[in-house]
């Protein structure tokens, strides 16, 4: 489980870390909204001065961004060895039934690894500098106008929040239940698949025997706090907007500004 | 005194169940008391707090909260008098960090942020945990947790405290820290403080015990009274106080001992004085 780098958050202190989680959303779904509007290698070079330069601004070890994009390697491989050998045009090297390796198959091939890789980098980012209580701030904030519609906004956002909050717990619940089976004798991971299944029963229902009592505790305790529900609540953390995230958000127009004309080069 | 709780005729059982769990049930509680409800497992303590605290709701019967007569509409008034204190310090862990879980609270009662700040900081460190506020639930023990539980009531300024069994999934040392901070509240602020234990340390220190069975209440005494009758106790489901399983080791060796109950330095000093005796 250690190898999970989703919502792992490394404490800093630099100017992307003390960016408000808003900008940083906003920022990151900006980014990936902007990716898509590259596509030369002038721009792709824009884009990854853009990250590498936010990844130092962040002052992260790099090793991290490596380490988020392992995992998904075998995916983004896949992605892209169907491009450069499905897609047709240019000069073609090679040629094999349904195959074949064009010029404009591996250009294309090229830049979707371009993509992923810059996806990943920026959430990596995101995760990294900003706390995951502070991600559950930022979409309450940023869902706000959702409430106009009828969206439980305070809701979705204490669920989120709470289930945050009880990830670690669940996960120490989880490892403690296999053991306790394992020293019963159950094997894990072991057998053919249908034994594998079979063998994840005695660690399932019991997790979700012992949620629904927690759920039930925790329930009665948030009542017995006064929780009624998310209208008419005061907030004990607040988010400033400093000058730092105005500045960033200038920064990412521009690179965006400066995209358009790139594109079209 | 005045009594800060009254409970009248009280009638609840459970939709499911056949029994009563309470029926005809009285019980006053003092204003600045530290009453201790002790009986064995299904006696009926925790339903009985939960009525007292509006999460339960009884069948008949009456139950007034510092003046206040429980109904569905003066539930949460009530409920803003009471701070209850559960069993399992992670399952009532609502904040994702220390400070956040002792303003959860505050947030409900839509106290100012100012206020909130100033109060959140005062009750960690009456707890002594105000260095570890911005630690996740994961970070800290269970008798850390159970304080931050208590510093979550202590910010709300209720006049009842109720611990539901809170110190029975604590290390003795976590459960000494709790009770410490308890007992400054109870003497210093005259908090009324309702604990429910199985813990007879825990029960000593009350000012009255109360013994539940079967929704009955048996004995309703202080603790001295109550802990004089060593073997029952065991049947009641508490553990007998250290001084009373000496008196009886005592006795099997043959030694007259003092009937009434003696705490831990009455029988350091009976004891000192039988051998100058001789």
């Amino acid at each position: 489980m250690g190898k999970i780098l989703l919502g792992r958050y490394v404490p800093g202190d630099s100017v992307v870390h003390h960016m408000d989680s808003r900008a940083k959303l906003i920022l990151s779904f900006f980014f990936i909204i902007i990716i898509f509007l590259a596509n030369n290698w002038q721009s792709y070079v824009l884009l990854f001065i853009l990250t590498i330069g936010s990844i130092m601004a962040a002052k992260v070890n790099f090793g991290f961004f490596i380490k988020g994009v392992r995992p998904l390697i075998w995916l983004i491989l896949f992605t892209v060895l169907l491009q450069v050998f499905f897609s047709s045009g240019g000069t073609v090297f090679w040629k094999w039934g349904p195959f074949n390796l064009s010029y404009y198959g591996l250009i294309n091939g090229a830049y979707v690894f371009c993509r992923f890789v810059l996806i990943i980098f920026m959430s990596t980012l995101l995760t990294l500098t900003t706390a995951p209580l502070e991600i559950a701030d930022a979409l309450e904030k940023l869902m706000m106008p959702l409430k106009k519609i009828k969206v439980p906004v305070y809701e979705i956002s204490l669920m989120l929040s709470i289930a945050l909050r009880f990830v670690p717990t669940l996960m120490d619940e989880t490892a403690k239940i296999m053991n306790a089976q394992r020293s019963r004798g159950v094997n894990f991971g072991e057998g053919s698949i249908m034994q594998q299944i079979k063998s994840v029963i005695p660690l399932l229902v019991p997790l979700f025997v012992s949620s629904f009592n927690r759920a039930e505790e925790l329930a009665t305790a948030m009542e017995a706090r006064g929780y009624r529900g998310g209208e008419g609540r005061t907030k004990y953390r607040v988010h400033y907007w400093h000058t730092g995230d105005t500045v960033g958000c200038v920064i990412f127009v521009a690179v965006m500004i400066i995209l358009l004309f790139v594109r079209h080069w | 005194m005045v009594n800060i709780i009254e409970i009248k005729k009280l009638t609840f059982k459970y939709p499911q169940q056949e029994a009563y769990n309470f029926n005809n049930f009285d019980l006053k509680i003092k204003k600045g008391e530290w009453l201790a409800i002790i009986g064995h497992n299904g006696s009926g303590k925790s339903t009985l707090v939960r009525l007292i605290d509006g999460l339960l709701a009884p069948e008949s019967g009456e139950i007034t909260v510092s003046g206040i007569k429980l109904t569905p509409e003066t539930v949460w008034d009530v409920r803003s008098k009471i701070g209850m204190v559960f069993q399992n310090p992670d399952n009532q862990f609502v904040g994702a960090n220390v400070e956040d879980d002792v303003a959860f609270g505050l947030e409900n009662a839509a106290i100012p942020r100012d206020e909130m700040l100033k109060r959140v900081k005062e009750a960690l460190d009456r707890v002594g945990m105000w260095k570890f506020a911005d630690h996740e639930p994961v970070r800290l023990s269970g008798g850390q947790k159970q304080r931050v539980a208590l510093a979550g009531i202590i910010a709300l300024k209720p006049e009842i405290v109720i611990l539901d069994e809170a110190t029975s999934m604590l290390d003795p040392e976590g459960r000494r820290a709790v009770l410490e901070i308890i007992r400054e509240l109870n003497q210093r602020e005259h908090l009324t403080v309702i604990s429910i234990t199985h813990d007879i340390d825990e029960a000593s220190k009350a000012q009255r015990v109360v013994v539940l069975d079967d929704g009955k209440i048996v004995q309703d005494d202080v603790p001295a009274e109550i802990f004089a009758h060593g073997s029952r106790l065991i049947k009641l489901g508490l553990e007998p106080p250290f001084s009373e399983k000496l008196k009886k080791e005592l006795v099997e060796q043959g030694i007259k001992v003092p009937d009434e109950y003696l705490t831990k330095e009455g029988m350091v000093d009976w004891l000192w004085q039988l051998f100058s005796k001789q």
